[in-house]
């Protein structure tokens, strides 16, 4: 075939493809508003107020300035103080048990250190089984203990060893932050449209028996499946703009670093996702197959595995391994290493090569597998 | 539909420069010995037969008898286990998608889009053999005239008859003016009227010179086809026209040779 021959041949694919995305209107409209619909769940989902957090102050030399502590937790509508205690001794069994969800560790000599300007050293411990939640706890109480040392004459001079406040989080050693979601969403959203769909669409070929059509014809496995996907790429890249529309415009995730570096691994991200989707789609013979196949096989990798939900660091050493070949996990890291560190490429070159060698291994796959036919 | 209709289709056996196939070759396909082994199954058991340009030839057998199967094989979609053949003198092995290039194909299940119109379809099918649009649009109102759907060239597949789609599918095979038209069990499903309309559609097509390669399991359409073969087992039991192969078994119809060759204790 001329190479003239080709693209238009290719463009009469994307062209029919686009036409089955646009004309399954239900499909469509739930593609576009899922994001949406994510973004402002998971949005406002961490903007939960805490209140009547159950609190234990640990004060084993009391005084005239831990008693004004006590009594701005006492006073602390967010605050539930139950008891002041001299020692941490039954701390660790009344969290596990869930007595306190936080707990206020005070150095001694609170006052004698106020007054000759010593560090004075303040331990938060919090729950931190639910996250967001526990971010919050941990914040009000900081303010809390940052506003009773202004108020106490403590020190606020440059250089002065002051009071430093150190948080320390129970159950869940790395918190997952409010802008923390946004990279792990657009993970979520681009598996479903691009690889889900992708393996749906040409399974589905397959079972109506159009694909025969196409096989008969003269071109190559790679055109028609190229033709394929770019919808489902384009589809892809529209949802990534409308999740990181939503989230800078309601809810002030910042981008710190390069927009068009971003845009450009979520181009990557696309693809690999594609890739995967035309892997499932060569081993799967029906829609449903296919369905599951992504569902089960990509979709709770991406949520569990990837460090969205769940640290990678805190994973058992064999999910930990396996995460390692998920490609989500490499591709959050890059986005938050960009949205909110401001990391260029010269940080993330290294997950921008696992990922980058991870694609190249999935469509390589998929185009051989295609390339065998319907045997 | 008469056979005084003005036949639209060029012979294009003849205006078609292809080296390959303006040779010596006289047959629109030779299979030597095909076969095709599915693990220990052996679906086709060394089939040889030739089928002569501008012929219509059955392709006869009961379910799973591998005239699917072999068909398969003529159009590139499996890979033949053994055995050789060449369609429009191309080898199938060697160079499939030179065969792909020169062959129609209409598969039992209906294979066309039906979210997309009909003249979509029609694009779609003309891009992918690398038409331009002027060659479409012409061929596009020659084929659609010619079963009488041009007045719904706007409707989506899906909204107009089975027999009129499947007419449409077999008319959107032809777009590319193949030099061989397979088609597998193309009236499976549909009534007798349109099954009559459509062997009138393979006559006028083979007329215009374009072989067609037909399988089926309805014996009385067997007696239209100029030759044809019957498959037991994946094994060709007999070739020839329908009169050869009923004096061959002494048998009044081709219901008989069926029945013979298929249940020889019952008969």
């Amino acid at each position: 075939m001329a190479s003239s021959g080709a693209v238009a041949a290719l463009r009469g694919i994307i062209v029919k493809e686009a036409r089955h995305v646009l004309r399954d209107r239900q499909t469509l409209i739930i593609l576009l508003l899922m994001p949406l619909v994510q973004v402002l769940l998971y949005g406002f989902a961490i903007r939960t107020d805490v209140r009547g957090i159950r609190t234990v102050i640990v004060d084993p030399t009391p005084d005239a300035s831990t008693r004004a502590l006590t009594a701005s937790f006492s006073a602390s509508v967010r605050h539930e103080l139950l008891a002041v205690v001299p020692t941490t001794e039954t701390l660790e069994r009344a969290f596990a048990a869930g007595t306190y969800r936080q707990a206020i560790v005070l150095p001694t000599q609170v006052s004698r250190r106020l007054a000759r300007r010593e560090a004075l050293p303040v331990h938060v411990i919090t729950d931190g089984s639910d996250p967001n939640a526990g971010n919050a706890m941990k914040a009000y109480a900081e303010a809390i203990i940052r506003r009773w040392y202004a108020e106490s004459g403590g020190s606020s001079a440059r250089g002065a060893p002051g009071i430093t406040v150190e948080t320390r989080m129970r159950f869940n050693p790395t918190m997952a932050s409010a802008n923390l979601f946004v990279p792990g969403l657009i993970a979520l959203v681009v598996t479903i449209v691009s690889a889900m769909m992708t393996a749906v669409a040409i399974t589905r070929e397959k079972e109506m028996g159009t694909m025969e059509m196409l096989l008969v014809s003269p071109l190559r496995p790679a055109t028609i499946v190229l033709g394929k996907v770019v919808p489902y790429a384009v589809l892809g890249l529209v949802n990534i703009g409308i999740v990181l529309s939503a989230a800078i415009v309601v809810f002030h995730v910042p981008v710190r670093g390069n927009m068009a570096l971003l845009l450009a691994m979520c181009l990557l991200y696309v693809i690999t996702t594609l890739s995967i989707g035309i892997v499932i789609s060569t081993a799967a013979r029906t829609q449903r197959t296919a369905m599951l196949a992504a569902l089960g096989g990509l979709l709770l990798p991406t949520i569990m595995l990837s460090g969205f939900i769940f640290p990678v660091d805190s994973l058992p050493a064999p999910l930990k391994a396996i995460s390692s070949l998920v490609p989500a996990r490499w591709f959050l890291v890059i986005v938050r290493g960009i949205m909110l560190k401001g990391s260029g490429i010269s940080v993330l070159w290294q997950e921008t090569l696992v990922l980058l060698a991870l694609t190249v291994a999935l469509l390589t796959v998929g185009i051989r597998r295609l390339s065998v036919r319907l045997d | 539909m008469t056979d005084s209709h003005t036949e639209p289709f060029a012979l294009n056996a003849n205006t078609e420069p292809l080296a390959l196939n303006a040779n010596t070759e006289p047959f629109a396909i030779n299979a030597n010995a095909l076969t095709r082994r599915f693990g220990t199954f052996t679906a086709v058991d060394a089939i040889t037969f030739n089928v002569t340009r501008g012929e219509v030839f059955g392709f006869l057998g009961a379910n799973g008898a591998g005239k699917t199967t072999a068909m398969r094989m003529l159009i590139g979609l499996l890979t033949p286990s053994d055995g050789s053949a060449t369609v429009a003198g191309i080898d199938v092995v060697h160079d499939p998608e030179g065969v792909r290039r020169r062959i129609g194909y209409m598969s039992q299940r209906f294979s066309l889009y039906d979210d997309l119109t009909v003249q979509e379809n029609i694009t779609l099918f003309g891009a992918i053999y690398g038409l331009d649009d002027r060659t479409i649009r012409e061929r596009a109102d020659v084929l659609l005239d010619r079963i009488g759907l041009r007045h719904a060239r706007k409707d989506l597949v899906r909204r107009i008859p089975l027999g009129w789609r499947q007419q449409l599918a077999f008319s959107v095979a032809l777009l590319h003016e193949p030099q061989v038209l397979f088609l597998d069990e193309p009236t499976g499903g549909v009534d007798p009227i349109t099954r009559r309309r459509f062997w009138e559609l393979i006559y006028s097509t083979a007329a215009a010179g374009t072989t067609v390669l037909v399988t089926t399991h309805y014996l009385d359409e067997a007696e239209y086809c100029d030759r044809l073969t019957i498959m037991v087992d994946g094994a060709i039991a007999v070739t020839g026209t329908p009169g050869e192969v009923k004096a061959t078994y002494g048998a009044r119809s081709l219901d008989d040779v069926f029945l013979k060759l298929t249940r020889p204790s019952a008969a």
